[in-house]
């Protein structure tokens, strides 16, 4: 019975002593507050006309800061990638052109109607409509919360946004309000505290 | 400068270029293929439009540096295909032109859409047409030619 209770005794004391060890030690866990003043930061980012151009509710894609209606009558076409005689890679090759002022990255496309961040007046949705909608999986790809951090993290659209090129007049383009690194980082933040969306409209 | 090896209308040319000359110069000064017109220079009118690979690419704002080894159709090079053959002579047979400057973007962007689309509707046109202008206003006579090619290719004659 002794030894027993020395062997429960000594178990619990490694457990302890493993848990309590710094490489394994598990993160402090994100509460719902903090994952949603980290939600608020990836909304800034995602609101920024180098993300929110190509995430309309219309037939076309915007640019420029002021969010303008793309010139030559671009349409979204089926695939978001324009039509036949009038695609997006008729003009914007696989990496920026900046001798032309041209962005360019891999598979340039209009995101889906799903991933609209804006109403049909092009007016940015509120930052709990943005967030309800980058959540449902049957409107996002069928991203959960990894899912959703591995798209912010690697996907080459998104990370254009903080390499966009410069203008034809040879000026860059302005950045998101945070770097990348900061954005991943809030995302990883939101996605631990379980994906949390403000309440309401 | 920087030595290129295109793909023109099935010919194999080189250039020595500045990397950042637009592929509409490359055509029209070095290679002197001069149908490919310059318009506007900021892609928004299309009369630069050739084929890269397929795809109607406004060639006034494509670096040579991008083009890579994709081949190039110029509207020199158009009536080798069917269906570019046919929209030459749809255009030809509905006296399409008035001054022409935009002719030879406006066909390079009818033969993209025939080639997807081969029964276009008028909404087919009107958005795949939308962003090649013709300051004549030859527009309803391109909408008559591109379906007088669709009805053409559908009945084998191209």
């Amino acid at each position: 019975m002794i030894r027993a209770c020395l062997l429960v005794s000594a178990l619990v004391a490694a457990v302890s002593f493993w848990a309590g060890t710094a490489p394994f030690a598990r993160a402090k866990p994100v509460d719902k507050a903090q994952g949603l003043a980290a939600w608020e930061q990836v909304y800034s980012v995602l609101t920024h006309p180098r993300c929110i151009n190509c995430h309309t509710a219309t037939e076309y894609p915007q640019q420029g800061d002021e969010r303008r209606r793309h010139v030559a009558n671009i349409v979204r076409g089926p695939e978001g990638k324009g039509v036949p005689g009038l695609n997006c890679a008729g003009c914007h090759q696989e990496t920026n052109a900046d001798s032309t002022g041209v962005p360019g990255g891999h598979n340039w496309h209009l995101a889906p109607l799903s991933m609209r961040w804006q109403d049909t007046n092009d007016r940015p949705l509120s930052s709990a409509e943005v967030c309800r909608a980058v959540t449902d999986r049957s409107k996002n790809h069928n991203l959960d919360g990894p899912g959703l951090l591995k798209h912010n993290e690697e996907e080459p659209l998104v990370k254009w946004a903080w390499s966009p090129g410069r203008h034809p007049d040879g000026t860059a383009r302005t950045l998101p309000p945070l770097t990348h690194d900061e954005f991943v980082a809030a995302t990883r933040r939101w996605v631990e505290a379980g994906t949390p969306c403000p309440t309401g409209k | 400068m920087a030595t290129y090896q295109l793909n023109v209308n099935g010919q194999r040319r080189e250039v020595n270029v500045d990397p950042s000359t637009p592929l509409l110069w490359v055509l029209r000064e070095d290679l002197k293929m001069t149908g490919t017109k310059y318009g506007c220079g900021i892609s928004a009118c299309g009369a630069c439009t050739v084929h890269l690979a397929g795809v109607a690419t406004r060639s006034c704002i494509v670096p040579i540096s991008h083009v890579g080894d994709r081949p190039i159709v110029t509207i020199e090079g158009i009536s080798q295909d069917s269906v570019g053959r046919a929209v030459q002579d749809a255009w030809v047979a509905t006296d399409v032109v008035q001054c022409g400057y935009c002719q030879s973007g406006q066909i390079m962007a009818a033969v993209a859409l025939l080639k997807e689309t081969t029964k276009p509707t008028e909404k087919n046109i009107e958005e795949s047409m939308g962003g090649n202008l013709c300051r004549c206003g030859t527009y309803p006579r391109i909408r008559a030619a591109i379906k007088s090619a669709a009805a053409q290719i559908a009945k084998g004659g191209a």
